[in-house]
C-alpha cells in the first residue's frame, strides 16, 4: 500500500493553530470540510457561515470566507447568501446547541424549504461555549452544569434525534458522521463531499451530523472522551446515511 | 420615465424598495404592515429577487444580513409585536456594519395591543434598537409620497455608512392611498462595494466578519464615534413650517404632523402664530432645526400618538431645556388639528400645564 502523506488543507496553512480545547472535535470536523472544499476545486469559491459557539475557533483556522453570526442564527443567514450567491458554496456550521435549541425553528423550516445550501452541526451532547450545560441532545443520565445528577427524561425531556425529526422529510441529504475514529472521519468525510456535491447540483437542503467528543466539559481526556462515544454516544446516534434524495 | 400611480402606502414602499434595486425580502405578515409582504410575493418575482415568508420576524433578520453580506440590496418590515423581534437581527447589523433597511408601520399600544393607529414605538426604534451601543437612522414619513421618496434614500444612506436604517412610519400612512410619482428603476450592483463577500481571486485572502470587531474595542469605539457624529452632523432632515416668527412651535412626526401642518394653517387664519418643526428623520434628532425658533417663542407643543410622550427628552436637549415643553398625546386617536389650535392658545395664555 502506498504511503500517505497528511497535508494541512491550503485554506488552513500558515495560520495559528487552533484555539479549540486538545481533543476537541471542533479541530477534526473543521479540516475534513476543507479538505473537501480543496478536493472540490471550491476554495476560492464558499463561504462559511458559523455560530459563535465553539465552532467559531474554527473560523479563524482558515484563510477562506468566513461569518460569524449570532447563536443558532448561522442557518438562515447562509441561506440569504446562497440566494444571493447561488454559484458559491455555502454552509453553516454549528453545535447542538444551536442546531437544536435556539435555532430549532430554522432546523425545521429550511428543510422544509429545502433551501439549497448545507447545514454541518457539530453534536458534542452538550454547550461547549457556555461551560457544558445540558443541550437537547445530552443523553439520559448524562451529568452536566446544568443537570448535575444527571438528565431524566421526568425533570429534562427527551434527548433530540435529528433523524427522526427529518424522517420523511423532503430534503436532499441526511447523514450522521463520527471523528471517533479513522474509519469514521473517512465516512464523515464521503458524507460531506456529498452533501457540497448536492448542493452545487441544485438538489435542495443538505444535512451532516458530526459526533464529537467535549473532553473539556465532559470532565475526561482525550481518550476517555473518544471511549465515551463508542460506549453510549454512537449507540443512541448512529453514524450512517438516512435520506439520499434526487433533484429537487 | 417617472410613473403616477395611486397606491396604499405600504405597497408604494414596497414598489419603491424594488425600484431601488432591493431584491431580498424576508419577513413574517403582522397587521397592518402585512401589504408590504403580500405585494413583495408576487412582485419579487416579476424583478427576478427573493421574497421568503420566514418562520419568525428575527429569521427574516438575520436572513437578509446573509442577503447584504452578499451585497443585495435587502428590505424587512413588521409592525410592533413582530419589530420586538427584529432587535437581535439589528444589533448584529450594527455590530458587524452591514447595511440593510427595515421598517415599523406602528401599531397602538405594547403587548399585542392593537392593529390601529399609534405612535408608540419611538423611544425603542430611536433609542432601543439593539444590544450593545447599536444605533440606526430613523426616517420617518408623513405621506405615501415621502415612503417612495425616504426608501429610496435609506438604500444610500444605509450603504454609506454601512449601517441598518429604519423608516418608521405608521397603520395610517401605511394603509391609506394616495396619489404618488414612482421613480425609476435603479440597478444595483452586487459587487459595487469591496466589503461584500464573493468568489476570491487567485491568493486572496477571504474576508472575515464576526460578531466582535476584528480590532480592539478602543479602536472600535473610535471608530463607531466618528461615524455615529458624522450621522449626527450631516443627515439630520427635517421640514419647518412658518417656525421663524411663531409664539409656539409644534414638534410633531408621522400623521400627527399632518394634522399639525392643517393646525399651522387654521391657527394663522385666527391670528395665532403657530409654527412647526416636522422630523424627517428621528436619529439623528433635528436639532438643527430649532435654531429658527425666535427668542419671543412661548413654548413647543409636542403632538404625538403616544401615552408617554416619547419625542419629549428629545426635544428637550435639542432646547437645552431652554422653552417650556407641553403636550398633546392622543395615543389611540389621530390628532385633531382644532385642539392644537386650542392648546396653542392656552400656551400663549399662559394657561396650559407643561410636561
Ligand atoms: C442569544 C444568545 N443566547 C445565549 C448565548 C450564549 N451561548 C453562546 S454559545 C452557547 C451554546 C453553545 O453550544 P453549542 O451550540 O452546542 O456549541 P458548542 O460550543 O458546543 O460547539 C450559548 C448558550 C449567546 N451567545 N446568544
Ligand atoms: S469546550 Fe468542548 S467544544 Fe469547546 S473547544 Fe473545548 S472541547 Fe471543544
Amino acid at each position: 500500500m502506498a504511503a500517505k502523506t497528511f497535508n494541512i488543507p491550503t485554506l488552513m496553512q500558515g495560520l495559528p493553530p487552533h484555539t479549540a480545547c486538545q481533543g476537541c472535535g471542533h479541530g477534526i470536523a473543521g479540516r475534513i470540510i476543507y479538505e473537501v472544499i480543496e478536493e472540490m476545486g471550491m476554495s476560492s469559491n464558499c463561504v462559511a457561515f458559523h455560530d459563535l459557539a465553539c465552532g467559531a475557533n474554527m473560523l479563524f483556522a482558515q484563510k477562506g470566507n468566513g461569518f460569524s453570526g449570532a447563536h443558532g442564527r448561522a442557518i438562515p443567514t447562509a441561506t440569504g447568501f446562497k440566494r444571493t450567491r447561488p454559484d458559491m458554496l455555502v454552509f453553516s456550521y454549528a453545535g447542538d446547541g444551536a442546531t437544536y435549541s435556539i435555532g430549532m425553528q430554522h432546523t425545521i423550516h429550511t428543510a422544509l424549504r429545502n433551501e439549497n445550501i448545507t447545514a454541518i452541526v457539530v453534536n458534542n451532547t452538550n454547550f461547549g461555549m457556555t461551560g457544558g450545560q445540558m443541550s437537547p441532545a445530552t443523553l439520559i443520565g448524562q451529568k452536566t452544569t446544568s443537570s448535575p445528577k444527571g438528565r431524566t427524561a421526568e425533570l429534562n425531556g427527551n434527548p433530540i434525534d435529528i433523524t427522526e425529526v427529518y424522517s420523511g422529510m423532503k430534503i436532499a441529504y441526511l447523514a450522521r458522521g463520527s471523528v471517533d475514529s479513522v474509519a469514521n472521519i473517512n465516512k464523515t468525510k464521503a458524507y460531506i463531499r456529498k452533501a457540497f456535491e448536492k448542493q452545487m447540483a441544485g438538489c435542495g437542503f443538505s444535512f451532516v451530523e458530526i459526533m464529537a467528543p467535549c473532553p473539556t466539559n465532559w470532565g475526561m481526556t482525550a481518550l476517555g472522551s473518544i471511549k465515551r462515544m463508542q460506549d453510549e454516544v454512537l449507540k443512541l446516534y448512529p453514524v450512517g446515511e438516512y435520506i439520499d434524495g434526487g433533484a429537487k | 420615465m417617472a410613473e403616477r400611480a395611486i397606491m396604499k402606502g405600504n405597497e408604494a414602499l414596497a414598489e419603491a424598495a424594488l425600484r431601488a434595486g432591493c431584491r431580498f425580502f424576508s419577513g413574517y405578515p403582522i397587521t397592518p404592515q402585512t401589504e408590504v409582504l403580500e405585494y413583495l410575493s408576487w412582485r419579487m418575482y416579476e424583478v427576478r429577487g427573493h421574497m421568503i415568508q420566514t418562520e419568525d420576524e428575527l429569521t427574516g433578520l438575520h436572513m437578509l444580513l446573509g442577503a447584504s453580506l452578499g451585497g443585495n440590496r435587502v428590505l424587512s418590515t413588521s409592525s410592533g409585536p413582530g419589530f420586538a423581534l427584529f432587535h437581535e437581527g439589528m444589533s448584529y447589523l450594527c455590530g458587524c456594519e452591514i447595511p440593510a433597511v427595515l421598517v415599523d408601520v406602528q401599531r397602538l399600544g405594547a403587548a399585542c395591543g392593537g392593529i390601529g393607529v399609534s405612535q408608540g414605538d419611538y423611544e425603542e426604534v430611536v433609542h432601543g434598537g439593539g444590544n450593545g451601543d447599536s444605533q440606526c437612522i430613523v426616517l420617518t414619513p408623513a405621506s405615501v409620497q415621502e415612503e417612495v421618496d425616504l426608501v429610496q434614500e435609506a438604500y444610500d444612506l444605509a450603504e454609506k455608512y454601512r449601517n441598518p436604517v429604519i423608516v418608521m412610519t405608521d397603520a395610517i400612512i401605511g394603509q391609506m392611498m394616495e396619489g404618488v410619482t414612482l421613480p425609476d428603476f435603479k440597478e444595483h450592483d452586487i459587487n459595487k462595494y469591496d466589503w461584500v463577500y464573493r468568489p476570491l481571486k487567485t491568493n486572496e485572502m477571504g474576508k472575515i466578519n464576526a460578531g466582535w470587531p476584528g480590532r480592539s474595542w478602543t479602536e472600535q469605539a473610535k471608530h463607531l464615534r466618528e461615524k455615529f457624529a458624522s450621522m449626527q452632523q450631516n443627515e439630520q432632515r427635517w421640514e419647518n413650517v412658518q417656525v421663524s416668527d411663531a409664539d409656539v412651535v409644534c414638534v410633531a412626526y408621522g400623521i400627527s404632523s399632518r394634522v399639525c401642518k392643517e393646525a399651522v394653517k387654521k391657527a394663522r387664519a385666527k391670528g395665532v402664530k403657530l409654527g412647526l418643526i416636522r422630523l424627517v428623520t428621528a436619529w439623528p434628532f433635528p436639532e438643527k432645526a430649532f435654531a429658527e425658533i425666535s427668542k419671543e417663542c412661548k413654548g413647543i407643543l409636542v403632538v404625538e400618538m403616544s401615552i408617554k410622550g416619547q419625542t419629549v427628552p428629545d426635544v428637550k436637549l435639542a432646547t437645552k431645556c431652554g422653552l417650556s415643553v407641553y403636550g398633546y398625546f392622543s395615543v389611540d386617536i389621530v390628532p385633531d388639528a382644532d385642539i392644537v389650535v386650542e392648546i396653542a392658545e392656552d400656551i400663549i395664555a399662559g394657561t396650559a400645564q407643561e410636561v
